[in-house]
C-alpha cells in the first residue's frame, strides 16, 4: 500500500511540488533551521510564520535533545533552551500544526535524534506527525542498518525520510545510503558537526555531482554554510542551500524576544538574496 | 534455549539491544572496523601480541585471592577477590586498551580518543597510547576532573591532553558526547578506543572480548583451588565491562548464579542515582539502545553516583538483554553502603578498593553473612582506589578516624 491511498486528504508531496517549482524557477532553494521551542514556544512560533516570507523555501524544524552528538556549540545551545523553555516532543508537533494554520505551502521537516521519537513510540509519533502536517524526517542516528526502526514506518504514513551523504559515504556504501532515501538528499559539506569549519567548495560540487550521477532526489548541502556569499557559491550546483548555526546564533545573541524574531528574519533575507544571486550569475 | 553466550547477531543485537545508531559519517569506519576486529580475532599473531602484552606488561594473569578475612568478617560464604586492581594502571581498563590500540595499529590509525569518567580509562588508554606511540586526547566531564585529579595529573604525565568538558552536567555522559563528535570530525586518522561495553556495534562485544580474560582466569583458578566452579559472582556495573568480563565464560553455566551491582546514589526513590535497570527504561544514546535513565519526554536524566566510574545514565546492552533474559540478577548499592564496604575492605584485608569496586563489596556485605559456608562467591575487585583518597576523605570527613 502507498502512502497515496492510505490517507488521500494528505498533502504528501510539499517537498516534490516546491522542487519542482524551484527547477522552473531555475534556483536553489533556501533551507533554513531553528530549534523547535528556542527561546521559548510563542518566540519559536513567531520565528516560524515569518521565515516563509522572509524566504525560506524548506523550514527544518530541529526536535530538542538533551545529548545532541553531532551538533555543533550553536544548536547545543539552542537545545539547551528550549527544553528550558519546557519545550517536549509534544509541544514540537502543536508548534508545526499552529504553523500549518496560516501556512500550507512550505514543506517542514524535522531535524533530530531517535530516542525522543523512540520514547514517544514510533506509530504514535508518525501518526501525530503527518496530522501536523509534517513532510519529512531527518534522524541523525539511523543509519539505513535502522531502516526497519523508522523510515519504512515513516514512507507508510507519506513523511519522507531524508538520508545524510557524507565525505565518508564512498562508491561502495552510497548504494545502501541510496536505497529507502525519499524527499531530498542531504549531502553534509564535511566531516564533523553543525555549524563547524567553512566548507571547501570544489569538494562539495565533487561530492554533488556523484550524488546525482546514482539519485534523481534534489541535492541540499549543508553543514558550515553561514552567510549568503557562501549561499550563494554553494547553491550554483546544488538543489538546496542549509542555513542552521547562524540562525541560533542569531537568536542567541538577540538581546529580546523581538529582537531575535528580527535577527532570523533579517539573515534569511539576505540569505535568500544570496541564493537567488548565485543562480543568476 | 538461546546460546547466552553466542551474541550478539550480525547487526550486533542482543535481542532487541544494541545496534549501530550512529551518524553517517561514522557508519563506513564502524563497519571497517567490524571487518577489522572479525580478521584480527581469528589472526594467530594477533592473539600472539595480545598475550604478549597481558603477560609481560599488564602482568596478566591477575591472582584470584582467598579474602580469609573478609569470610570470617562475614561468616558465611567463602569470598574471593579477583585481583583486577593488581594489572598495570590499576583497573581492568587496560586489559581493553591494549586489545583496541593493537586494532587500531593494524588499521593505520595515528591518533587515540577517549572518555574518561573516574578517570582509569583515561589513565589506561593515554599508557597504552604512549607505548605505541600514538597523540592521544581524553575527554573528561569538568566535574569529574575536579573529582579526581590524581588521574589527570597522570594522563597528562602519560603524554595525553586531557579535555574538560562542560556541556551537560560535564559528568561521563557528556564527555563521550565530546569524543563522538571529536571523532565524526577527525573520523580519517582517529580511533576511539571507547572505555566500556556500550557504544555501536562492534564495541559492546569487542570489548567485553577483551576483558573475558578475567572471567576466563577466574574459571581455570578457581577449579584448581576449589574443584569446581563458583556458585556467585559479584561485580560493579557502570557501563558494564569489569562485570560482562567477568560474566560472560561463565554464561553457559547455569549453577552459577550472577550479580551486577548497579549505583544506587542517595537511593533509587530519590532520583539521584546511576542504576539504570533499576530505575530508567529503553531508549537509545551513544550508538546503542538499552535501558537509560530518561524523562517522560526522552530527555537523558543526569546520573548521581559517589563513584565517578559509575555515574553514567546507561549500561551496556547485552547487560540489559541479560536482565530481561532473567540470567543475571541487577540491584543496586547506596553511596553510604559503598563507602561503608570501601572502609571495610581497607581494615580487613589491607586492600584499597575502587569506589565502584567498593559497590560490588557492599553486595557481598549483605549476601554473604546469609550463605552457607561452602558457597563460593568471586567479587571482581576491578581496580584500586589510591585516585579515591580525596572524594573519599571529603565523604568520610569528620566521621572518619
Amino acid at each position: 500500500m502507498n502512502a497515496a491511498t492510505e490517507s488521500p486528504m494528505n498533502d504528501t508531496t510539499r517537498l516534490d511540488e516546491r522542487f519542482a517549482t524551484l527547477r522552473a524557477e531555475k534556483r536553489p532553494a533556501l533551507v533554513t533551521y531553528v530549534t523547535a521551542g528556542d527561546p521559548d514556544f510563542e518566540t519559536s512560533l513567531e520565528i516560524l510564520e515569518g521565515l516563509p516570507a522572509a524566504g525560506a523555501d524548506v523550514i527544518e524544524l530541529g526536535m530538542p535533545f538533551s545529548d545532541p552528538m553531532a551538533d555543533g556549540p550553536a544548536i547545543q545551545k539552542a537545545t539547551l533552551r528550549a527544553l528550558e523553555g519546557g519545550q517536549t516532543m509534544a509541544r514540537t508537533l502543536e508548534l508545526v500544526h499552529a504553523f500549518r494554520q496560516r501556512e500550507s505551502q512550505t514543506p517542514l521537516v524535522l531535524m533530530g535524534y531517535y530516542n525522543p521519537i523512540y520514547r514517544y513510540g514510533v506509530e504514535r509519533f508518525l501518526e501525530d506527525a503527518a496530522r501536523a502536517g509534517v513532510d519529512g524526517l531527518i534522524v541523525v542516528d539511523l543509519p539505513p542498518e535502522h531502516d526497519d526502526e523508522l523510515c519504512l514506518p515513516a514512507k507508510r504514513h507519506g513523511i519522507a525520510f531524508i538520508r545524510l551523504a557524507t565525505p565518508t559515504t564512498d562508491a561502495k556504501r552510497l548504494p545502501r545510503v541510496l536505497d529507502n532515501a525519499s524527499g531530498f538528499l542531504y549531502c553534509v559539506s564535511m566531516n564533523g558537526v553543525t555549524g563547524g569549519r567553512e566548507p571547501v567548495v570544489q569538494d562539495v560540487e565533487r561530492m554533488v555531482g556523484q550524488l546525482r550521477e546514482r539519485s534523481r532526489l534534489p541535492v541540499a548541502v549543508g553543514f558550515g554554510i553561514r552567510n549568503a556569499a557562501q549561499a550563494a557559491a554553494i547553491g550554483r550546483f546544488s538543489d538546496a542551500v542549509v542555513v542552521g548555526s547562524a540562525l541560533v546564533e542569531a537568536i542567541d545573541s538577540a538581546e529580546t524576544r523581538h529582537g531575535a524574531v528580527q535577527a532570523v528574519h533579517g539573515l534569511v533575507r539576505e540569505l535568500a538574496a544570496g541564493v537567488r544571486r548565485g543562480a543568476d550569475t | 534455549m538461546t546460546d547466552l553466550s553466542m551474541q550478539p547477531d550480525a547487526h550486533g543485537m542482543f535481542g532487541r539491544f544494541g545496534g549501530r545508531f550512529v551518524p553517517e559519517t561514522l557508519m563506513p569506519l564502524i563497519n571497517e572496523l567490524q571487518a577489522e576486529y572479525d580478521t584480527a580475532r581469528q589472526d594467530s599473531e594477533f592473539q600472539r601480541q595480545l598475550a604478549y602484552f597481558q603477560r609481560d606488561y599488564v602482568g596478566r594473569p591477575s591472582p584470584l585471592y582467598f579474602a580469609e578475612r573478609l569470610t570470617e568478617h562475614f561468616g558465611g560464604a567463602r569470598i574471593y577477590l579477583k585481583r583486577e586492581e593488581l594489572n598495570h594502571t590499576g583497573a581492568h581498563k587496560i586489559n581493553n586498551c591494549i586489545g583496541q590500540i593493537l586494532l587500531a595499529k593494524r588499521m593505520g590509525k595515528t591518533r587515540i580518543i577517549a572518555e574518561t569518567g573516574a578517570g582509569m580509562h583515561g589513565v589506561a588508554t593515554a599508557t597504552v597510547a604512549a607505548r605505541f606511540g600514538m597523540s592521544c586526547v581524553v575527554y573528561m566531564g569538568a566535574a569529574d576532573i575536579e573529582r579526581q585529579q590524581p588521574n589527570v595529573f597522570r594522563m597528562k604525565l602519560l603524554g595525553a591532553e586531557v579535555i574538560p568538558v562542560t556541556t551537560g552536567t560535564g559528568t561521563l555522559k557528556d564527555a563521550m558526547n565530546e569524543a563522538l563528535r571529536d571523532w565524526v570530525t577527525n573520523v580519517d586518522d582517529t580511533f576511539y578506543i571507547i572505555g566500556t561495553v556500550a557504544g555501536p556495534h562492534p564495541y559492546p562485544a569487542m570489548v567485553r572480548d577483551f576483558q573475558a580474560v578475567i572471567g576466563r582466569e577466574t574459571r581455570a583458578q578457581i577449579l584448581e583451588m576449589e574443584g569446581r566452579l563458583p556458585d556467585s559472582l559479584v561485580a560493579c556495573i557502570g557501563g558494564g565491562s569489569n562485570a560482562m568480563g567477568l560474566f560472560h565464560p561463565f554464561l553457559a553455566d547455569e549453577s552459577v548464579e550472577m550479580i551486577g551491582v548497579e549505583a544506587g546514589g542517595k537511593g533509587i526513590d530519590t532520583g539521584m542515582h546511576a542504576a539504570s535497570l533499576s530505575g530508567g527504561a529503553p531508549g537509545v544514546l551513544h550508538g546503542n539502545r538499552t535501558y537509560l535513565l530518561q524523562g517522560e519526554d526522552g530527555q537523558i536524566i543526569d546520573a548521581h553516583s559517589i563513584s565517578a566510574g559509575l555515574d553514567y545514565p546507561g549500561i551496556g546492552p547485552e547487560h540489559a538483554w541479560l536482565h530481561e533474559q532473567g540470567r543475571v540478577e541487577y540491584v543496586s548499592i547506596t553511596d553510604d553502603e559503598a563507602l561503608a564496604a570501601f572502609q571495610c575492605c581497607c581494615r580487613q584485608e589491607g586492600i584499597i578498593p575502587a569506589l565502584e569496586s567498593a559497590h560490588a563489596l557492599a553486595e557481598v556485605a549483605k549476601r554473604a553473612p546469609t550463605l552457607p559456608r561452602d558457597h563460593l562467591m568471586v567479587v571482581n575487585l576491578s581496580g584500586r582506589g589510591d585516585k579515591d583518597m580525596i572524594s573519599g576523605a571529603q565523604h568520610l570527613g569528620e566521621n572518619f578516624q
